[in-house]
């Protein structure tokens, strides 16, 4: 069939599961008094429709930081603003100044939600479609595929369109980045790239990758010979102004912004979170034995230690494949070991995980599959069981299906043999089957069953260390795959005989 | 690709409509009183209206639905509507659709592919088995609306599939079942009893086509009839033994409802009711009416009402109508069988008459007509061509089913997946353009039609003093396309063939 229709047809599938999924409840739906993070963005409307710039991130009579103050970089309050406009042409008392607190109506959900997809179909869809036929390799048939799977990632699906959030505009924005960086054009690719971290700064799980292959692509070249190096220099200082500056007036402005976006006082996690201190503090208790200034510094060191050696490969050798591979690896180390990181904040390395479907696709819908299994406390709580359910075992079944569909064509491109260093992560789907098994059926023991009374936070405590145990094994497989760089046999390379 | 379909069909939504309280009331009546009350229960205005065979599904079902939740089952607790009790009714269209799905895949068996087709897209039997699975107005109404219209089309199908695999026998079984569990298929009895008296019975034909009267076999027929007669004993028997007969019938025939539905479906009467309605405000014009009565029909009850201009219909007369326009079809299939296609042919044929000229025809009833057609879409370009016209004009027509902003994002999605996939699909598998020039603007004024009334409507000042005006645009333009497709359907099955094909 004709691929532009073939493509359609899995675009539309796409935002169709989006919206049916978006028809359920949302973070925090009737739970006065602080609602969750629907009420946080309708919320960050009124602020930002309201009250003039320099009130935005302070504390004041008419913006109280307590009730969800605005806690990510102006991107994000930019963009708050542009909805608070058409929400008041719409119906005024949505963005009323402190009566419209805890407003919920199925208008308002509707108009939300509608924000998400436009959201998402003006910046994630189309960076998703350029990126499977431009950067990714096989026959148009399998491009699709890679779209199909890529646009039905439950973990996206059910934290934007479910729990509501816009991770789809930060997301699509890094993937422009690495669009840009993929195809060429370094200096749009990091200009998209300083504009998601200026959206969310959880982004900069992603920075250091980019850093390394730019700065990398700029030695190869020859040090004398960076005057790209200095363009995107001068780009990415030139984007950061013009995010911040209406902030940049007073150096207390600046200050204040940075002291909401890095909240150093929180302390090392919150809540159950898929993490190394998290699952740490099962055995030791870390949070009550070291200082949180300890905290911080071992937390910096652990991360730093851990995303070093990609960094540094990434530095020596700047390939797409390698900066795939580093995105991953960076992001998913920052994660495992660093400070207040939030179950959400799994959607990072999830992004560059999609982009490896193509290649790798056992470890990748395995990771894929983890990292929507990690989020189920959360997807708990917010009353998205059934749309959890129903995605994760189409998503599952759809990638194991189209992909494998398409590795009778080429089996050997999917078999890294030279990976029996790792028997236990050694790609049997037998292992891959027993976890996902696994995962369903604590997925509706959390649902089905009560906990004992001694241990209340039993199931999210399993499904927080079963997920960590995932995230730890395939950070050590993607390790190795980008440093050891076995003989990948891509069609560009030829198999190399050691 | 059987689970590809049963994943779609996961798609749960926190919806329900009347018909959702109509069910509950039933599980509620089936489970709580005694048989014999069943057909007297008037608690809620949602009456059984379905055969005894349905009455008894839902018995079973309420065996089931007691350990969801025991509330629903109170017949006082009318619009009741816990959590629990929307997820069971849910998960019971989801469970039914199980018979669908495996009367598609009998379908699919069953259709002529020719050798050599090398892609798994293109083969008959995949798009087949999408169209079907994937159909949008199958969707719509069953797990968005709610009825279970996938349980009973999946019978349907499964007795047209044993017909074109030669199983006879099991064919009348399952459409005697069908016909004791909705007897709006009463419509399409006669495509069945003509075909298997002809086809079945009579075991040769002489050579120039004609019947054999000679051939009878009394055998073939008795066994038949006593399939239909014993299902049939089997669903009504306990209300004839009680003598509630007519009661019964009183309930499954409600000619106390209007000549057209709160919306108008798009058949002859809503074309007649607008002709009316224009020569009325002509006449009073032009000064040759003295006065109109002042009610309209497109208000939203279900009423009778007279026509000014013209004659007023009866239920009698819609009835001589059908009868009349199924005539030739049937005829058509006795005197040149074209074995078990044409029998399909003419049942699709049927189910069209009856929506075309039928007493209070509901807009869902032009599945009836869609789902069979699929199977004949893929073995014939001519075929093809007339379902997509049909599909599409007739899915566009279930729009007003679902009325609110939150839905609208869904079914528009939907249909565009739907049709997308349908012209695609169809045009690569018989390599060409399959509808013509005109065809194609038509279909493509729906869209203008939709843009119309959901955009720029609402922004005129008329909307106030002519409120369903967009629900009459829709219906009368639709009903433009499903008449095209109508008349051309029927002209296929007058065209006389070379030879009577074998059974």
């Amino acid at each position: 069939m004709d691929t532009w229709s073939l493509l359609s047809i899995c675009v539309l599938l796409g935002l169709t599961t989006r919206w049916a999924v978006s028809l359920n409840s949302y973070s925090g739906a009737g739970k006065p008094p602080m609602f969750g993070d629907y009420e946080a963005q309708r919320h960050w409307q009124e602020i930002t429709y309201n009250l003039p710039v320099h009130e935005w991130y302070f504390n004041t009579t008419d913006n109280n930081l307590n009730y969800w103050g605005l806690d990510y970089p102006p991107l994000t309050a930019y963009h708050s603003l542009l909805c608070g406009h058409v929400a008041s042409l719409i119906n005024p008392d949505w963005v009323e100044l402190h009566t419209s607190q805890g407003f919920e109506s199925s208008a308002h959900k509707l108009f939300m939600r509608a924000t998400v997809l436009i959201a998402d179909l003006l910046m994630y869809v189309p960076a998703v479609v350029l990126y499977c036929f431009y950067l990714s390799e096989g026959s148009n048939r399998k491009k699709v595929c890679l779209v199909l799977c890529i646009l039905l990632y439950p973990g996206l699906i059910l934290i934007d369109y479910g729990h509501f959030q816009y991770n789809s505009i930060s997301l699509g924005l890094a993937l422009w980045g690495v669009l840009g960086l993929g195809l060429g054009w370094d200096m749009l690719g990091s200009l998209a790239f300083v504009l998601a971290v200026n959206y969310k700064q959880m982004e900069l799980y992603h920075s250091l990758p980019f850093f390394c292959y730019l700065l990398g692509k700029c030695f190869k070249q020859g040090m004398g010979l960076c005057i790209n190096g200095n363009f995107i220099a001068v780009t990415v200082l030139v984007t950061f102004t013009l995010c911040w500056l209406p902030f940049l007036t007073d150096p207390g402005q600046v200050l204040q912004v940075l002291h909401r976006l890095f909240p150093v006082g929180r302390g090392l996690f919150e809540d159950k979170v898929a993490n190394t201190w998290c699952s740490l503090n099962v055995l030791i208790k870390i949070k009550t034995i070291l200082s949180t200034d300890t905290q911080l510094y071992l937390s910096l060191a652990a991360t730093l230690l851990a995303a070093l050696p990609s960094s540094i490969k990434l530095l020596t050798k700047p390939t797409l494949w390698q900066f795939k591979l580093a995105l991953v690896n960076s992001s998913l180390a920052f994660f495992l070991f660093s400070f207040q990181v939030h179950e959400k904040s799994i959607l990072l390395p999830a992004l560059p995980v999609c982009l490896l479907l193509g290649d790798l696709p056992l470890p990748a819908v395995w990771f894929l599959q983890a990292s929507t299994f990690s989020m189920l406390p959360l997807f708990l709580k917010d009353g998205l069981f059934v749309p959890y359910a129903v995605t994760s075992s189409a998503f599952v079944f759809y990638s194991v299906y189209l992909l494998s569909a398409l590795e009778h064509s080429s089996e050997e491109e999917l078999q890294l043999k030279s990976l029996s260093l790792l028997p236990f992560l050694s790609q049997s789907p037998g292992q891959f089957y027993l976890s996902v098994a696994a995962m369903a059926g604590l997925s509706f023991m959390s649902v089905a069953l009560a906990p004992p009374a001694r241990l209340p936070d039993l199931f999210p405590l399993l499904v927080s260390v079963f997920s960590f145990l995932h995230f730890l094994g395939l950070l050590l497989y993607f390790n190795v795959v980008q440093i050891a760089e076995p003989p990948s046999p891509r069609r560009k390379n030829p198999k190399k005989t050691e | 690709k059987n689970s590809f379909g049963l994943c779609c069909h996961e798609i749960t939504h926190i919806f329900h409509s009347t018909d959702f309280e109509v069910h509950r009331n039933w599980l509620a009546i089936t489970h709580s009183l005694p048989v014999s009350k069943w057909y007297h229960e008037s608690t809620s205005e949602w009456t059984l209206d379905y055969p005894p065979l349905f009455a008894w599904f839902e018995y079973g079902l309420s065996h089931v639905a007691q350990h969801f939740d025991k509330k629903m089952l109170v017949v006082q607790n009318l619009g009741y509507a816990s959590p629990a009790t929307v997820l069971f009714q849910r998960l019971s269209v989801i469970a039914t659709d199980v018979v669908f799905i495996y009367a598609v895949r009998e379908c699919c068996r069953s259709v002529r592919e020719e050798k050599g087709s090398k892609d798994l897209l293109v083969r008959p039997y995949f798009i087949l088995a999408a169209l079907l699975l994937w159909n949008y107005g199958l969707l719509i109404v069953d797990h968005i609306h709610f009825q279970y219209n996938g349980f009973l089309c999946g019978i349907l199908l499964l007795s047209v599939a044993r017909h074109l695999q030669g199983r006879h026998l099991e064919g009348a079984f399952l459409f005697a079942v069908l016909l004791n569990l909705k007897h709006i298929y009463l419509y399409i009895a006669p495509a069945y009893g003509i075909f298997l008296l002809r086809s079945y019975c009579f075991t040769k034909d002489n050579t120039d086509g004609s019947v054999r009267w000679s051939s009878l076999s009394l055998v073939r027929l008795i066994a038949l009839g006593s399939i239909v007669i014993s299902v049939c004993a089997l669903s009504f028997g306990p209300f004839i033994a009680m003598g509630q007969l007519p009661q019964v019938l009183s309930r499954l025939f409600p000619f106390k409802r209007g000549l057209c539905h709160a919306y108008w479906a798009p058949n002859i009467w809503a074309l007649y009711n607008v002709v009316d309605k224009a020569l009325s405000v002509l006449g009073l014009r032009l000064k040759l009416l003295a006065n109109l009565p002042k009610a309209s029909m497109t208000g939203g009850l279900v009423q009778e009402f007279q026509h000014s201009v013209l004659p007023s219909v009866s239920p009698s007369a819609t009835l001589i109508c059908t009868l009349v326009s199924i005539l030739p079809a049937v005829l058509s299939i006795w005197r040149c069988p074209r074995g078990a296609r044409g029998f399909l042919r003419c049942l699709v044929v049927c189910a069209l008459c009856s929506f075309m000229f039928g007493w209070h025809v509901h807009e869902k009833a032009i599945l009836m007509a869609i789902l069979p057609l699929s199977v004949l879409a893929v073995e014939s370009r001519e075929d093809a061509g007339i379902f997509l016209m049909l599909a599409t004009t007739g899915h566009y027509s279930l729009f007003p089913l679902l009325f609110t902003a939150t839905e609208m994002p869904t079914k528009v999605l939907l249909i565009l997946l739907f049709t997308l996939y349908s012209f695609t699909s169809l045009k690569k598998l018989f390599r060409g353009f399959l509808l013509n020039t005109l065809e194609v603007t038509y279909l493509l004024g729906l869209i203008a039609v939709e843009i119309i009334c959901e955009v720029v409507y609402p922004l005129l000042p008329w909307k106030q003093t002519l409120p369903f005006v967009t629900l009459l645009a829709k219906s009368v333009y639709c009903s433009l396309g499903v008449s095209y497709s109508f008349i051309r359907l029927y002209l296929s099955i007058l065209r006389p063939t070379d030879k009577p094909k074998e059974l």
